[in-house]
């Protein structure tokens, strides 16, 4: 088991209210698995990502990577967790200005503790791999918003992590450039990644394998991705 | 232990801190200022401080290591240093007597070579229609030798003159020039308190040593003369030569046994130039520390305005924090990124601040004595990264506490 999820919850205390933005939550992902999580704003899929990419401690229950438990990691031995075993693609990039697409892609391998030959050596190669090896040297300013979040993809990829998480990727993206990133991320999965990806769009899940639904900090549902339409359906009635 | 990983990520992470100062040069140059001036000025300042003492120290060595004194009362105070209003009222005592520099040079020949007194008056001086007030130093004509001062026209006075009484003076420079404008003042009488003394000889200009009373405003004139037709106030001093410098702490001991024959160990005391320095550099040591202290406020102000830009700096950037955390930077990492930008900001600044005070040093090394040293360089550079440091901290705690989800949620 890659990762797994075992009655996790997440409150949080405003004043006298407790939300709970995450409740008793089961979920085993498998390597090489392509998973969407959907579900309407407020629905917890956005906590969910927190705590399973070892952003957010959980409240309650437990977590295991790789079958180890990483419920009660401090912050330091989390921040190496992120380091080596999960990428991160957001939705507004979060790439780092006047840096070049080459530094933006290595950021992570600093942390790892690459040496300089390395890093330029690996962000190269991945910066290849999403089709941008004439813009190593290029600022965010100068791409469009397609190759940054391919700039970000690679930065996601380049740690060789275990599992890949995708926040609404396509979510600043005009239709054109989604595509090239959702192309990305289905050739990427078919190489053997391990894909979570949190959207609100059922063209997008459709990518995906496995469907997760969510509302009111719960999974109310999970399949596989043939059970699409009766989600929308489901999502239809909800709102 | 460090490892070899710790080692390149420092140098990266010195590099990224290095890079997002490059980013904002405006700003960082601005933040800089406050240093720049702040090291500037303690560097100046201090050298000025260091200078001066160098100089006054050189004055008083050129008077010669052997050269000891007997002087009323305890000018160093109890505590050290010079002494207070005190021992400025003791000093003018007048327990001195002739007698005892006669039976001082008499008792120590192997060790005191020569000696001279200096008896002090003030009274009226007039030649033609020019009227000055005028400070006589009566003493012997050894004078000329103990304090190496030569007359530059005529001669000194002799014993000879001494022992009769004449009535005969030797000028300072400056007193000669105002009494006698361009005329030669030698052998030309002039009046002391209304009696006719006689010019024997004019010194040599020889300045004052540290804003003393300088000895080209005195006229000088045998010790006898002065005692008898004028009214002496007190024997300032004798002045001593020592036989050698190696024998300068046996010679106080022996003059001060002789002096003890005579009067009470407080009424006088025995010091030689050594201990005059040492009390004149410490004072002007407290000086340049002062002035350096001044300086320092500078420095201090300098120091929260890089606060105050790294505050700024790490609320702006909160993003790229989240950002670098998420991506497996943990805080200490990020903590130590935002102290080398503080300490990079400093340290500029300091190299800056400092370069500009040396060539300011240089720029003004032909009017004043003014000095840089190695310590005061190492103070400033020291002072400017602890500075860059301290208030480095804050702001770089507040980076290293921020939470990655709430850092990138932040717009």
């Amino acid at each position: 088991m890659l990762l797994q999820l075992k009655s996790v919850s997440k409150h949080y205390q405003i004043g006298d209210n407790l939300i709970k933005a995450m409740d008793n939550v089961d979920l085993e992902i498998t390597a090489g698995e392509f998973v969407a999580v959907m579900g309407p704003s407020g629905s917890g899929k956005s906590t969910f990502l927190q705590i399973a990419s070892m952003l957010a401690e959980p409240s309650e229950g437990q977590i295991f990577l790789k079958d180890k438990d990483v419920t009660k990691y401090n912050e330091i031995e989390r921040a190496r967790l992120r380091n080596q075993e999960i990428g991160f693609i957001f939705q507004s990039f979060n790439l780092l200005a006047r840096t070049s697409a080459l530094d933006n892609v290595a950021l992570p391998l600093v942390y790892a503790g690459a040496s300089n030959d390395e890093q330029k050596r690996r962000a190269t190669k991945m910066l290849d791999k999403v089709g941008l090896n004439d813009r190593l040297a290029n600022t965010p300013a100068q791409l469009s918003g397609g190759q940054q979040q391919r700039v970000a993809i690679a930065r996601a990829l380049v740690n060789e992590p275990s599992i890949i998480f995708a926040d609404e990727p396509t979510g600043n993206l005009d239709s054109k450039s989604g595509e090239e990133v959702k192309k990305i991320l289905i050739e990427l999965n078919r190489e053997g990644s391990t894909i979570i990806m949190v959207t609100h769009e059922a063209d997008d899940a459709a990518i995906a394998k496995r469907l997760v639904l969510m509302r009111d900090g719960t999974k109310i549902d999970d399949c596989k991705i043939s059970c699409l339409k009766d989600i929308e359906k489901k999502l239809k009635e909800h709102k | 232990m460090y490892s070899c990983n710790d080692v390149i990520m420092f140098k990266t992470i010195f590099l990224i801190a290095l890079k997002a100062l490059f980013n904002n040069k405006t700003r960082s140059f601005l933040t800089m200022l406050g240093v720049i001036i702040g090291v500037g000025s303690v560097v100046m300042l201090t050298s000025i401080g260091t200078g001066l003492q160098a100089y006054v120290v050189d004055q008083f060595a050129s008077l010669g290591v052997e050269t000891l004194y007997v002087v009323p009362g305890n000018p160093f105070g109890s505590e050290g240093g010079f002494g207070g209003q005190e021992a400025m009222i003791e000093s003018t005592k007048p327990v001195l007597k002739k007698d005892y520099l006669r039976r001082i040079l008499r008792d120590n020949r192997d060790l005191v070579t020569d000696g001279v007194l200096m008896g002090v008056a003030t009274t009226q001086a007039k030649y033609q229609t020019t009227t000055k007030k005028i400070s006589l130093i009566g003493t012997t004509s050894n004078y000329e030798d103990v304090y190496s001062m030569p007359a530059a026209k005529g001669m000194w006075f002799d014993d000879n003159d001494n022992s009769k009484s004449e009535k005969v003076v030797v000028l300072g420079s400056k007193i000669a020039e105002e009494l006698f404008g361009k005329i030669d003042p030698i052998n030309k009488r002039f009046k002391i308190g209304g009696q006719t003394y006689t010019v024997k000889g004019v010194l040599a200009k020889k300045g004052s040593s540290f804003g003393g009373p300088s000895f080209d405003n005195y006229v000088y004139l045998p010790i006898n003369t002065l005692e008898d037709n004028l009214d002496i106030q007190y024997i300032d001093n004798f002045t001593l030569k020592a036989i050698d410098k190696d024998h300068i702490d046996e010679a106080i001991s022996a003059v001060k046994k002789t002096m003890l024959k005579e009067l009470d160990e407080e009424d006088f005391t025995v010091v030689d130039q050594a201990q005059i320095l040492e009390t004149i550099n410490s004072i002007l040591g407290m000086f340049t520390i002062g002035l350096g202290g001044i300086a320092a406020i500078s420095l201090l102000v300098g120091g929260i305005g890089i606060m105050n830009i790294m505050l700024v700096s790490v609320t702006e950037r909160t993003r790229e924090i989240g950002l670098r955390k998420a991506l497996g930077a943990t805080p200490n990492i990020i903590l130590i990124q935002f102290l080398i930008e503080a300490a990079l900001l400093s340290i500029i600044g300091g190299l800056i601040g400092l370069t500009i005070a040396y060539l300011g040093t240089l720029a003004i090394q032909p009017y004043f004595p003014a000095k840089v040293t190695m310590q005061t360089v190492l103070l400033a550079f020291g002072v400017s990264s602890i500075v860059g440091l301290i208030f480095g901290a804050a702001p770089a705690k507040r980076a290293a506490k921020l939470s990655p989800i709430e850092a990138l949620r932040y717009e």
